[in-house]
């Protein structure tokens, strides 16, 4: 029987099997942000194991909440701050050079198919986009794998995602996701890695499969994972190029962990693109899905932009397409947090940053921002915001809020008019 | 190793999240018993009172599908822990917050349906406690001059990180 590419990276890693079904795995990357990181910190000093098992595969980065909010976010970063200098980690983001932990390590070529990763954060799973393994962990996981360079998890199936048929206009990653968990339901891939494959993920851009990846967890999988192909080649390329002798060349050494035809799946789910539609959430329940353009009669306070999800240039490119020569709704504030420095330079160039100033959104720093609560743009009791991000658990961006996950072109959408709105009513009028 | 077991806070719902079990902005807490008062905050159920004698005295919380989706934050078992609430019984867990328990050397045990709902009928018996015995695999629980006790399973590696106290002594030690 053949292998699926969880299965073949599993192979490749296995340090241990203490227990049968129990797989201890080398780590090839362990990543950290200032929230779960700094605990870990404290305990392995406490427990005098201040050491680190190779500090040129740890890499951190400040984004939760940057710059610090208080005297308590301002610790947090200095411990993670003292920590990396103190032990040369040198792929260290601070102010300045910081932003959202799953958009800036991939950009800085920190991810490469066939590759173990661990990180206190369970969107860590963003970057199965690239064919690795990646995992969100908590943070005695995380202590060890500073410590050890490896971690434990089950022995993995797979819940293979087949997704076919042509995109509609105005249909984007983030909809096929969110029906796909509408489908399969918060925990439908629970102690899973999701697979996605089929002609549509093939043509999507790397962008759009972390997209895709990032919100796996929120059906419970282990992660989520795309077989690398030369869109990844292409993404990855000037960071490899020393490597290889060319894109072919690299094409073919990543074919070893393709999923073999033969593999063993414990689950399959075709989806048709054809038929999707512009999506959002209801309620407080990531798998509680509908199309947007039923809830076309709710008001909305805030629109965020941006996150781990969708504060990528494609998403910011897709937002302004609709912003371009409009306003917010008088009654509505918006918020777009350029995930990277990087990206906010690329938008700024494009012009974008002035499309979101002129139609009257607060631009802000790369940051996790508003996704979680704990930053900026939190909401007051009763308030409701249109959001790019990838929870809508009650509380999430403020205690009494309310927030739909839809696509950047819905949230933009809904900027204008003031209420949830399918984008492709307003796609449709930039034409005419 | 840890005790387990006593009074038990019952929570009748599927999907509990870690959002729920303690929200985000404690997160910038940088020790786990500054937690403590934070427990279960933003979780909404009939009969549910946050700062209720039933949490305070519980040693235990049984609860049903999926519980502690969301966040990898161990600030969810962590919270539990300095409640002196060292385990966990369900229907199913979040992969990551199954983990986070047993690799602190706490108890996430998983039962089918049916136990749950065994579990449950003492929901509304005053001063009902279940016990846990990991040498014998038994848990017995009791209230109103009745007990039931039921079977559970562990797999060895949970058994073995809950014995040596989790999860970094364990590694460190072996690799």
């Amino acid at each position: 029987m053949g292998q699926t590419i969880a299965q073949k990276i599993f192979a490749a890693h296995l340090r241990d099997e203490p227990f049968p079904g129990t797989k201890v795995l080398s780590l090839d990357a362990v990543f950290c942000h200032e929230i779960t990181t700094p605990i870990a910190i404290d305990d392995l000093k406490a427990r005098g194991k201040d050491r680190v098992f190779d500090a040129s595969k740890i890499k951190a980065v400040i984004d939760h909440v940057t710059p610090a909010k208080d005297s308590k976010t301002a610790m947090q970063g200095k411990i993670l701050r003292d920590w990396a200098r103190q032990h040369q980690i040198k792929d260290f983001f601070d102010i300045g050079n910081n932003g959202v932990c799953h958009a800036i390590f991939p950009e800085k070529g920190f991810v490469r198919p066939g590759y173990t990763i661990i990180m206190g954060d369970s969107h860590t799973c963003t970057h199965g986009a690239f064919g690795a393994f990646a995992a969100g962990v908590g943070t005695t996981d995380l202590e060890v794998g500073i410590l050890k360079g490896v971690c434990a998890f089950r022995e993995p199936k797979t819940f293979r995602i087949n997704v076919s048929g042509t995109l509609p206009v105005g249909v984007y990653a983030k909809d096929i996701i969110l029906d796909i968990i509408r489908r399969i339901t918060v925990n439908g891939a629970t102690d899973m890695v999701v697979e996605f494959g089929g002609t549509v993920v093939a043509g999507l851009s790397m962008e759009s499969r972390m997209t895709l990846c990032n919100m796996a967890v929120e059906a419970g999988a282990t992660s989520g994972i795309c077989a690398p192909d030369m869109v990844t080649v292409e993404y990855l390329w000037p960071f490899i190029k020393s490597e290889y002798a060319s894109k072919q060349a690299a094409l073919e050494a990543f074919t070893k962990w393709l999923p073999d035809t033969d593999a063993a799946y414990e689950k399959t789910l075709d989806v048709d693109a054809s038929t999707l539609q512009p999506m959002c959430t209801d309620q407080f329940k990531p798998d509680c899905v509908v199309p947007i353009a039923e809830l076309g009669d709710r008001r909305v306070d805030q629109i965020y932009i941006g996150s781990c999800t969708n504060g990528r240039i494609e998403d910011l490119r897709q937002a302004a397409s609709i912003l371009k020569g409009r306003k917010l709704a008088d009654h509505v504030r918006g918020i777009v947090s350029p995930a990277t420095p990087d990206i906010f330079k690329q938008a700024n160039k494009e012009g974008i940053i002035d499309i979101f100033m002129e139609a009257g959104f607060c631009v802000t720093n790369p940051t996790c921002g508003a996704c979680l609560g704990m930053s900026n743009g939190v909401l007051a009791e009763g308030e409701v915001c249109a959001s790019t991000t990838n929870r809508n658990f009650n509380g999430r961006m403020g205690k009494g809020g309310m927030v739909h996950l839809m696509s950047p072109a819905s949230a933009a959408a809904s900027a204008v008019t003031g209420y949830l709105t399918d984008p492709r009513k307003l796609l449709a009028e930039s034409v005419n | 190793m840890k005790t387990f077991g006593g009074p038990v806070l019952f929570l009748d719902r599927d999907d509990i999240n870690t959002d729920e079990i303690i929200p985000a902005k404690y997160l910038t807490e940088l020790t786990k018993e500054a937690l403590k008062p934070y427990i279960l905050e933003d979780l909404k159920l009939p009969g549910f009172d946050q700062k209720g004698e039933a949490t305070k005295q519980a040693r235990v919380i049984v609860t049903r599908k999926n519980f502690g989706c969301g966040s990898s934050r161990e600030h969810a078992p962590w919270v539990f822990e300095v409640n002196d609430i060292t385990a966990v019984i369900a229907e199913g867990y979040a992969r990551i917050f199954r983990q986070n328990m047993f690799n602190g050397g706490m108890l996430a045990i998983e039962l089918p349906k049916a136990d749950i709902d065994a579990i449950f009928a003492y929901a509304s018996v005053a001063g009902s406690a279940l016990a846990i015995d990991i040498d014998s695999k038994k848990m017995c629980v009791s209230g109103g001059g009745k007990e039931t006790v039921i079977d559970f399973t562990l797999s060895p590696f949970d058994e073995a990180l809950v014995r040596a106290g989790g999860w970094v002594e364990y590694a460190d030690a072996k690799y």
